[in-house]
């Protein structure tokens, strides 16, 4: 059935910013849908919210809205763009829910827009639990045997129907089911259940069975119209049931299971589409699979493209967001092509003749004080995805690509902690899923102990712990060489050893020598990684795309196409794993260098570890290497592909880091050099620089240990800024007060910065923060924006509310701004990105920090200067001068472009919920309009912030900011607002006129402001802190009730001010504006 | 479950030595680590890239003379058990993978190892499995010898001995494979069923027995007046190993029951015997189809289904009285057959699975259709 031709607009909804559970995936997927759209001639309108994003490019869809993703934005553009159809499917869980309230809007029916790719009724059946496990239980399929009960005479009579241990209990209609437990024996269940009746409001107790230790598999469904559908992939997590498969070390394609079993799990999984009424597009479907009886149960099935999608795609080289697309105006698989084949069909099943794994990236350390336990609630903020030709060589490359510091499975000199336990503490650390357990399993499999023991304690599947075992024992064969010398000898150890994923560190270190002369003996041995090609068919036709792993395990796939017809290759190497401080916006980066170089007449090389994204998607470069972002993996590539030049600059800190090892390994870096990168971050070299330049720094000096940084801080004066150098995120950054504080939090900062000097500046209170990114080309520098910060200094970069054009500086200001940026680009023979971070007091103007590299605003920038700064950046860096690359001037913006970040507070329970100079956002948001107010408000929204319309605001000011706060207060009442308050900040708003209500403070009494938020009374949380504020721990627990109830809660001044602002905007306005990025940029 | 440290530095040693080889008779030569039974072979290397179902591959008839090399890499991890097998025995030369592990599955009863070592056929391991399957898609299915004796050889000698080797074309290996002696499954049934047996696969059996049918399967020479003088319901043409063209006595047989009007249909081995029955070519593909992911169109429906297949050679040039039913949609060869005017139909790619997707199975549906109207 060829596409249809009655629809020609389509509607595609993104996933809005990146949080904990929707990652860059879906910029992944929403790519490449509308690639696939507007090749075949549909128009494609786009909705995200996210700037970081490669979908959000305007170039990418025919009209773009960077705007929040509410109902009432959506129904404005729906109204405007009038799309004949909406594909819900691409983009996550919030295009899903979203096009979902439209539809019980009547929004969709009254416009005549069509769903595709899933219809209302399908969706609902898939997301409500009740109505899912009917549609099963229809079908005959087994899902978890489950009752509910009111009285422990009830509970019992359940737990006998389903008659397996353990249970878990969970008490009906409490937050965050606490109250609950699993039971493993009668007793235990019957405290339980008691307790959990008492907990419930309703008196009631779910009790489910346990599959617990279950194996747990997911299968990726690709259907047609026509009814044809395929398993493009089956993973299975090696992490038992228990685990989110988010944070589940996963295996594809499934080890275990027989293919009877296989067979029936895939004819199952599409009989739960069809049950479901899926009608086209991709899906995923979860079982688990009790390892003693092979019982299996449905656990769920998601109707649209996932986490698990992307990282299928990535790991067969089936494009199943493009073809879920194509599918779903109408095509059929057997009309559409293999793109990695070029010859045969996409109705096929993926055969993989390698192993891959997926290893989550966890960042607990930002969180101080939350729980690190594994369970049913994703906690990982990003994954690395390793191909290997066998299951031991994917996970060592899988583990290293994590960049946790690890070099593979142990044996790095980073076993120590694990090392330091007693067998009991071991057993628990073995029993207890947590980041750390697979170096748990390590030592465990070090001490001897058997595969039986380490199985009955984490119910991990033998088959994957033998693997770990021998891999942990092999290191004694390796020992048993002496030296490097010895090995490289010693011919088929070497390559045996190779073969089993040891790195060249891991190597290093067991031989007591460095990893250098460790690769050097190797290389002039001869052993050197050969390269296969995720071509999706196992070999059995040719592939055209030039998509490759690394192995030293066999699979010699023919070289690349010689380099011929272009001007050389050149290689970008990517950001790695996601995490907090780095993540899509330098993915952004490195694939706008790429589209940038290819058509610059470059072939672009890119090598990545990071499945989520749209650089490792095969048609975003010339060649695709999927590699760990190691010296050892990078090298080898770099030579293979006879590469003219690397760009370390866009990836973020990761390819940063390597820079000095890939030029000492004889690889040409392109752009500003590393030296000069280094003299950024190298104190003494900077200061005389900025000295030179005639820019003032707050005074500062450096630390090597936490008595030093005692000392340095009482010369400069408190309050200070401790932050170790070379690190991104401002890992371990903070703002010290008081002397009394500073050594506890100074050794923390020493521990981060591992041997690395630890930075001491004085703190500007209250300053005004910039941030400028700007591109030079050696001979002159343009400055791309600049941009305000709304909070006031002393919060992360990444974590600040921004907005471009500058609302509260000079002219003259701005002009010194720009001055300096041309100065320090030149100081730094910058040739490509650069930077600053500025602090403006007093019409002065203070250097906090340059990074001459793409930061994680240049995507923000260029979607709102209408040009992309790491494209003309890496034109810059291939050797093309700013008036070729096109940028000679920096634009002037006839409207304002507001960011505003998104943070994952609500997912680690006990972690402190304030902004510090250590970034802890996850993903960014950005509001657009003529109206700074509104461009403010709308970053609001977008961010999840819905202010609300009328209502009572709680407002608990510090002194510094009762005065203008009553003035925003003020300005409140008069669009019809209410307000409580705490005393002191009561009285400030009584001296102005207002008449709010006073609360009591926690310890007082009651009401107070925590019972105000319980009982819903409060729309709005305004909490500021600092002098003559509430105590702290009253403070925190104003902000964690808040945050918990979802009641919206704003915490710094300016930002109240700046919403104020926007709210009589908007109210003037009379209902939600929206803009196209296209229009916007048509203006400049 | 846990291996002995001991067994594990043995393991590691021989994983070094690679003393076994494959040795093609293009003079290529692939080392490895000797598994399974320790005897020398010879036979056609071919490659299968389905991700599962080893066991089935092994126990399938129409291996008999190839060596399959498994493209996925890590094999023997549910071990083998006694329910997943497709006939009595081992009836392929050897087995070649990347890497042969230990198994870990509640129904496993041994381990690959040891299921080849008893039943008496040799594999081996730490081959690049890749670079072969390269080569033969390169190359060609090739003669191939394969060395996991301990009596040393060299390189130059397996070569020679792959040459030597009489190799599949023009052999007639379903006489090796097919039952001695008539036998019945499935006693009860609304169909009587004679089963022409070229080396069946139990699957197909378990299929005709899920459709009604009680079987009688026969020797491949069981002449056609003796088949027919049972008075079946219909007649079907198993699956079975090698060439198609050295079994003319199986295509005169089926030209002659064509003519009784009996309802007929044939799987893989067996619907290129029908072809060639009905005047059809046949010919040999490059490196085959083997695996579980080939797309085919059903012609009369459009719908494609994925299907598992096993062939070297694949019908060509259908005369009038043939239509084709299925096309294979990676590289456009017949997948399946019906006659204009008789009760005749059959299938190149294997509907019972086993192993591989299961949604062709309903692909016995038209024959049993045609037994209801015979009847």
């Amino acid at each position: 059935m060829p596409k249809r031709t009655d629809i020609r607009k389509i509607l595609l909804i993104g996933s809005g910013p990146i949080v904990i559970g929707q990652g860059c995936e879906f910029d992944y997927s929403g790519t490449q849908a509308c690639k696939a759209l507007r090749r075949e001639g549909y128009e494609v309108v786009l909705v995200n919210s996210n700037p970081a994003t490669i979908m959000t490019d305007p170039v990418t869809a025919d009209r773009t809205y960077v705007e929040p993703m509410t109902p009432e934005a959506l129904e404005a553009i729906i109204a405007r763009e009038r799309p004949d159809a909406l594909l819900p499917t691409l983009g996550g869980q919030t295009a899903l829910n979203l096009a979902m309230e439209l539809y019980r809007r009547g929004i969709l029916g009254r416009y005549g827009v069509e769903l595709i790719g899933a219809n209302a009724a399908g969706i609902e059946r898939a997301e409500d639990r009740q109505k899912f496990k009917e549609a099963m239980l229809a079908i005959g399929l087994d899902v978890p045997r489950s009752g509910s009960a009111h009285t422990p005479e009830e509970a019992r009579e359940v737990a006998a129907r389903i008659g397996t241990w353990p249970l878990i209990i969970r008490p009906g209609f409490t937050l965050g089911g606490t109250g609950g437990g699993i039971a493993e024996d009668p007793e235990s269940f019957e405290r339980i259940v008691r307790g959990g009746l008492d907990a419930s409001p309703t008196s009631e107790v779910l009790i489910e069975e346990s599959l617990l230790g279950w194996k747990e598999y997911e299968m990726e469904v690709v259907c047609d119209r026509a009814g044809n559908a395929v398993i493009v992939c089956s993973i299975e997590n090696l992490d038992p049931m228990g685990v989110h498969t988010g944070d589940s070390i996963t295996v594809a394609p499934i080890q275990t299971l027989t293919d009877a079993e296989y067979q029936a799990m895939r004819d199952d999984s599409f009989a739960v589409m069809r049950a479901i009424g899926i009608a086209t597009g991709g899906s995923n479907v979860q079982w688990a699979v009790d390892p003693k009886t092979g019982r299996r149960i449905i656990i769920e099935m998601n109707p649209r493209v996932s986490r698990s999608s992307a990282l299928a795609s990535k790991a067969t080289g089936f494009p199943i967001a493009k073809i879920a697309a194509l599918l779903a105006v109408g095509f059929t698989l057997d009309e559409l092509k293999n793109d990695i084949t070029g010859t045969t069909p996409a109705s096929f099943e993926p055969a993989l003749d390698y192993v891959v794994v997926k290893a989550p990236r966890f960042t607990f350390e930002k969180f101080h004080g939350s729980d690190d336990t594994l369970g049913t609630q994703m906690k990982s903020v990003g994954e690395a995805m390793a191909i290997g030709r066998t299951f031991r060589e994917a996970l060592q490359k899988a583990l290293r690509s994590l960049e946790t510091g690890r070099g593979g499975f142990g044996a790095d000199g980073k076993d120590g902690p694990m090392q330091a336990l007693g067998d009991e503490a071991l057993g628990k650390a073995v029993a207890r899923p947590t980041a750390e357990r697979i170096f748990a399993l390590h030592e465990a499999f070090r001490r001897g102990w058997s595969v039986e023991r380490v199985h009955a304690l984490c119910a991990i599947d033998p088959w994957f712990l033998r693997h770990l075992r021998e891999l942990a024992l092999f290191e004694d064969e390796i020992t048993a060489a002496g030296t490097p010398e010895a090995l490289a000898a010693d011919l088929p150890l070497l390559r045996q050893t190779k073969a089993f994923g040891f790195s060249d560190r891991q190597i290093a270190w067991l031989l007591k020598s460095d990893e250098a002369a460790v690769r050097a003996l190797r290389r002039k041995a001869g052993v050197k990684p050969v390269y296969g090609a995720v071509d999706t068919c196992a070999g059995e036709f040719a592939a055209r795309t030039p998509y490759y792993y690394g192995t030293y395990g066999g699979a010699a796939d023919p070289e690349g196409p010689a380099p011929a017809d272009h001007r050389g290759a050149i290689l970008i190497v990517g950001g790695g794993p996601n995490r907090i401080g780095q993540g899509i916006e330098f993915d952004y980066c490195c694939c706008q260098a790429a589209y940038a170089l290819r058509e610059a007449g470059y072939r672009v090389v890119m090598i990545n570890s990071n499945p989520e994204t749209v650089s490792t998607d095969y048609d975003t470069s010339d060649a695709l290497y999927f590699e760990p972002l190691t010296a050892e993996d990078i090298v080898p590539v770099y030579e293979r592909e006879h590469c003219i030049g690397a760009i370390v600059q866009f990836g973020g800190q990761t390819p940063l880091n390597l820079a000095r090892s890939l030029q000492a390994a004889g690889v040409n870096i392109l752009g500003t050099s590393p030296d000069d990168i280094d003299r950024a971050e190298d104190r003494d070299a900077f200061k005389q620089l900025a000295e030179r330049i005639g820019i003032r720094q707050p005074a500062s000096g450096i630390a090597l240990t936490a008595a030093d940084a005692q000392r340095i801080a009482g010369e400069i004066g408190y309050p200070v800024l401790v932050r170790p150098s070379f690190v991104l995120g401002g890992r371990g950054m903070v703002i010290v007060r008081q002397e009394a504080d500073l050594l506890d939090l100074a050794e923390q900062a020493v521990a981060v910065a591992e041997g690395k000097p630890i930075l001491i500046d004085r703190f500007l209170e209250n300053a005004v923060e910039l941030d400028v990114d700007c591109v030079s080309d050696g001979t002159d520098t343009v400055v791309g924006a600049i941009l305000e910060h709304v909070e006031p200094a002393g919060i992360h970069s990444g974590d600040a509310a921004c907005v471009t054009p500058p609302i509260s500086l000079s002219p003259a200001v701005l002009e010194r701004v720009r001055g300096y940026a041309r100065a320090f680009a030149e100081g730094l023979h910058v040739r490509g990105l650069m930077n600053l971070q500025l602090a403006v007091k007093d019409e002065e103007v203070y250097m906090i920090e340059v990074n001459p590299r793409a930061s994680r605003t240049v995507p923000f920038i260029s979607k709102a200067i209408g040009i992309s700064l790491a494209a003309v950046a890496a034109r810059v860096m291939a050797g093309e001068t700013l008036a070729e690359a096109g940028l000679t001037r920096e634009p002037v913006l006839p409207y304002y472009a507001a960011k505003e970040a998104v943070f994952p507070f609500a997912r680690f329970p006990g972690a402190q919920i304030v902004l510090t100079p250590e970034m802890k956002s996850t993903g960014e948001v950005m509001g657009l309009s003529p109206s700074c107010g509104i461009a403010y408000l709308k970053s609001q929204q977008a961010a999840g912030t819905c202010l609300p319309e009328r209502g009572t605001v709680l407002l608990s000011l510090c002194d510094a900011d009762k005065a203008a706060g009553t003035r925003a207060a003020l300005r409140l009442a008069e669009l019809g607002y209410d307000f409580v308050a705490t005393r002191g900040t009561a009285t400030a708003l009584w001296e102005a006129g207002l008449r709010p209500r006073a609360v009591f403070r926690v310890s007082e009494g009651h009401p107070n402001a925590v019972d105000l938020i319980r009982s819903g009374d409060v729309a709005w949380v305004v909490n500021t802190v600092g002098h003559g504020a509430l105590p702290a721990d009253e403070g925190r627990r104003i902000r964690s009730e808040a945050l918990l109830h979802g009641v919206p809660m704003t915490t710094v001044l300016e930002g109240f001010a700046a919403a104020v602002e926007g709210l009589a905007a908007s109210k003037a306005a009379g209902g939600p504006e929206v803009h196209s990025l296209q229009e916007l940029h048509a203006r400049l | 479950m846990t291996e002995p440290i001991e067994s594990l530095r043995l393991r590691w040693a021989e994983e070094r030595a690679r003393t076994a080889f494959l040795a093609l008779a293009d003079g290529t030569v692939f080392r490895g680590t000797a598994f399974g039974a320790r005897c020398d072979m010879a036979g056609e290397a071919v490659f299968n890239t389905g991700m599962a179902g080893y066991q089935e591959i092994l126990t399938d008839p129409s291996y008999a003379g190839q060596f399959v090399v498994l493209t996925a890499p890590e094999i023997g991890n549910y071990g083998c058990n006694p329910d997943d097998t497709e006939s009595a025995g081992l009836w392929l030369s050897g087995l070649v993978v990347r890497d042969a592990n230990p198994p870990s599955n509640y129904r496993a009863a041994e381990s690959l190892d040891a299921y080849l070592a008893r039943h008496g056929r040799p594999g081996i391991r730490d081959v690049d499995t890749r670079a072969l399957t390269l080569h033969i898609r390169e190359h060609g299915a090739q003669k191939a010898w394969l060395h996991v004796e301990d009596t040393p050889m060299t390189e130059a000698e397996g070569v020679a001995r792959a040459r030597a080797w009489e190799g599949l074309d023009g052999q007639d290996y379903a006489a090796r494979v097919t039952a001695e002696q008539p036998y019945v499954f499935n006693a009860e049934g609304r169909f009587a069923v004679t089963l022409w047996d070229f080396g069946v696969k139990t699957n197909i059996l378990r299929c005709l027995a899920q459709a009604g049918c009680r079987v009688t399967v026969v020797p491949a020479k069981t002449p056609a007046a003796e088949v027919l003088a049972g008075h079946p319901d219909g007649i079907f043409l198993s699956n079975g190993p090698a060439d198609p063209s050295a079994v003319t006595y199986a295509q005169e047989a089926i030209a002659e029951v064509l003519r009784s009007g009996i309802p007929l249909m044939g799987i893989c081995l067996g619907h290129q015997l029908l072809g060639l029955a009905c005047g059809a070519r046949c010919g040999r593909l490059p490196f085959g189809h083997h695996g579980c992911n080939h797309p085919v169109r059903d012609l009369r429906t459009g719908r494609v289904l994925i299907t598992s297949q096993n062939h070297n050679y694949a019908l060509t040039a259908l005369p009038d009285c043939l239509e084709e039913t299925f096309v294979n949609l990676n590289d456009g060869t017949v997948e399946g057959i019906r006659h204009r005017e008789l009760p005749a139909l059959s299938i190149q790619f294997h509907p019972e699975a086993a192993p591989g997707p299961h949604e062709a199975q309903a692909l016995f549906r038209p024959f049993v259709s045609l037994m209801e109207r015979h009847q």
